[in-house]
């Protein structure tokens, strides 16, 4: 029963593997036959306009993995954007800004963390709330002016790029940040419980986890990033408008879902995710390039998403099959095949 | 996700009566809160509830309160429907599109119906025969069926002058203060609460929802009963798209966007468990007209528009929270009940 497909296929046809796979391959045949794809400036282009959704995805998979949800993102970047706006037209310092995003955007983890861990109730009916409730304060902050004179240098930092490549000046601090949550989520005690939360909650607090504290700390990761990830918004787009980043919940949970990472919790790798990212990213950008239309680009990642979690079950059923197959020709499984 | 500790299922067998007077009290509370907020701003705006304003009040809620209703079974199955935004576009634009031609306003409403019911067959097979979770896979088909529309749609629109009249008075006019829409979905509400109260398969939904495991080992057929949800889901998200359009007379490519969120938050509001297996159709109508008169009632009284999001959202977790409370200090009562009881027996 404890079969593991995945091992049994020789880790090939790991979802990560596939959705990774896939990603080289679009990006090798957009330089060959898509002229405008390769220069400097598109590549730029794509890695910039990808790092919000690369960015929420780092904390969202890790969420996802413990069995938890949060859909509030979008509108804790539309917040975090609209109190920078509102604050800098006061004329407080933006470095003193850019901390009190940070510290909003913990207090708006944290409000998440508390009504699912404390009151135990269902995070997608909780964040689907505070999407409304963080939105609506954006909306109650800013109105619906909007505030485009931030400092040049920081605007630079948001649209800029290296001098000489095509790596956007903050994708640095993303890839800081993506090695940070790699090490922690596979390498460290915290990143097993947390798989181990998402496989089985119960199994997890009988074995001496603190669930709800690893649930609270994920939470309040996922809102501080959103929070940063809002500023870097206004940044790059340098425009702090209440709706900034409006449906972005719904891109990074597709992302994250299409890079392997399990609904039901205990499973996922952070490759995936960020390979998942940077899929639906260049497939959107390439699409851009052979005047395909934004809404129409919505059904690739539609069947994306539903190829991702069909395909996983499908090659697990036939696994299954396999090994029922083979046990009954009473050949001795290997040992190392077992979960 | 995995589903938190329900003590409530638990404790519930000792005393049913307790728990359902509980349940019913759910919906009771909305409905005085409702009845609370119109006469409060009856009071404060005495043209508020006048016959236009009963009138506006309904059909502002008809169209949430078809979806939320479709949304609701779906939702007690522990599944749930991103899609329904999206097949609300379509059907609309669809419906329009045919009557545009020529064609018949009631044959337009059936087509509507019929394309929402397709796409509910998608759904419920990808669900049921696929055996993946709701929420991944109409989140993808809401993106599906958003850009099939677009591809089909492009920059075209239907507005209420290429509509015959009939189809476009029916979308407003009504017998008094009530409007043939509001008729319309009352009689849809009724129907289904019955089927899910008084018929087998609807009280095997749930069942399904309550336990899956246990239904099945019990004889539901659950992929047929999670498919039938859908199929219902997308009709009643079809005939909302129609009656959308004879409404508001307007439908493009981005039609319906962003609704699933609202449909989801009265289902949520209306006391429908996302853990399956509780709530009813009324409570997801009764928290669809709440939600969509809080949106009234909010500039009647003079408060401004920007506050009308943070209000719903607030709301809703306050509704869940209540809920929660309510649900925890039950199953407590009932334990300590069983506990009692235990020991009487034994004394």
């Amino acid at each position: 029963m404890a079969e593991n497909p995945d091992r049994r296929w020789g880790g090939a046809v790991r979802w990560d593997t596939v959705v990774g796979a896939l990603l080289v391959v679009l990006i090798a045949a957009s330089f060959s036959f898509v002229g405008d794809f390769g220069n400097a400036l598109n590549i730029s282009f794509l890695i910039g306009n990808t790092l919000p959704i690369a960015a929420i995805a780092l904390p969202m998979t890790m969420l996802v993995a413990s069995g938890e949800i949060d859909l509030s993102v979008g509108s804790t970047v539309g917040l975090s954007g609209s109190v920078m706006g509102v604050l800098w037209n006061d004329g407080m310092d933006i470095n003193m800004i850019i901390l009190i995003c940070a510290a909003l955007g913990i207090v708006c983890g944290l409000v998440n963390a508390l009504l699912v861990t404390r009151l135990g109730l269902p995070s997608l009916a909780v964040t689907i709330g505070t999407m409304a409730a963080y939105r609506g304060i954006a909306q109650i902050v800013l109105g619906s002016n909007s505030v485009t004179d931030f400092p040049q240098n920081y605007l630079n930092f948001g649209s800029g790029r290296i001098a000489g490549t095509f790596i956007p000046d903050a994708a640095i601090p993303w890839l800081v940040l993506a090695a940070l949550a790699v090490v922690v989520l596979h390498a460290t005690g915290f990143g097993r419980s947390v798989f181990a939360v998402g496989a089985s909650q119960e199994a997890a607090r009988f074995a001496g986890l603190r669930v709800k504290r690893i649930k609270l700390s994920l939470f309040v990761a996922t809102g501080l990033i959103s929070s940063l990830t809002g500023v870097f918004w206004v940044l790059h787009y340098a425009s702090a408008t209440y709706d900034n980043a409006t449906g972005l919940e719904l891109s990074v949970v597709a992302a994250v879902l299409l890079g392997g990472v399990d609904f039901d919790g205990g499973r996922g790798t952070l490759g995936g995710a960020i390979a998942g990212v940077f899929l639906l990213g260049t497939l959107q950008n390439v699409m851009s390039l052979v005047n395909i239309s934004a809404q129409s680009q919505t059904v690739v990642t539609g069947i994306l998403l539903v190829i991702s979690v069909l395909g996983p079950r499908a090659a697990k059923q036939s696994a299954l099959a396999r090994a029922r197959r083979t046990n009954r020709s009473m050949t001795p499984t290997p040992s190392s095949s077992f979960l | 996700m995995t589903a938190t500790l329900e003590p409530v299922h638990v404790a519930a067998q000792p005393s049913r009566t307790l728990l359902d007077r509980v349940l019913r009290m759910r919906e009771l509370a909305i409905l005085v809160v409702l009845v609370l907020m119109l006469a409060a701003t009856q009071a404060d705006n005495g043209a508020f509830l006048s016959e236009q304003g009963i009138k506006d009040l309904l059909l502002n809620a008809t169209i949430l309160v078809l979806v939320a209703v479709g949304e609701a079974v779906v939702v007690i199955t522990r599944n749930v429907d991103l899609s329904v935004g999206s097949v609300l576009g379509v059907t609309a634009f669809a419906a329009g599109d045919y009557i545009q031609g020529g064609g018949n306003p009631a044959v337009a409403f059936l087509i509507a119906i019929v394309v929402g019911a397709v796409f509910g067959v998608l759904n419920g097979l990808l669900v049921g025969i696929g055996r993946v979770p709701s929420l991944v896979v109409t989140l993808g088909t809401l993106y599906i069926i958003r850009g099939l529309d677009s591809v089909w749609v492009g920059s075209r629109e239907i507005t209420a002058g290429q509509l015959s009249s009939g189809f476009v008075s029916f979308g407003h006019d009504g017998v008094w203060a009530i409007p043939y829409l509001g008729i319309l979905a009352a009689v849809v509400l009724i129907a289904v609460a019955y089927y899910l109260r008084d018929y087998r398969s609807g009280r095997e939904c749930y069942a399904l929802g309550s336990n899956p495991q246990a239904a099945a080992l019990a004889g539901v057929p659950t992929r047929k009963r999670v498919l039938g949800a859908f199929v219902l889901c997308g009709a009643l998200a079809g005939l909302a798209g129609a009656l959308y359009l004879a409404r508001f007379g307007y439908a493009d490519a981005s039609t319906g966007t962003g609704y699933e969120l609202t449909v989801v938050s009265a289902v949520v509001v209306g006391g429908v468990g996302f853990t399956g297996g509780t709530g009813s159709v009324y409570g997801a109508a009764l928290g669809a007209l709440l939600l969509t008169s809080i949106n009234s009632v909010l500039p009647a009284i003079g408060v401004s528009s920007v506050w009308v999001e943070a209000i719903d959202g607030i709301l809703l977790l306050l509704a869940i929270s209540l809920d929660r409370v309510v649900a925890l200090r039950v199953a407590g009562l009932l334990r300590r009940r069983a506990r009692e009881a235990r020991s009487a027996d034994h004394g």
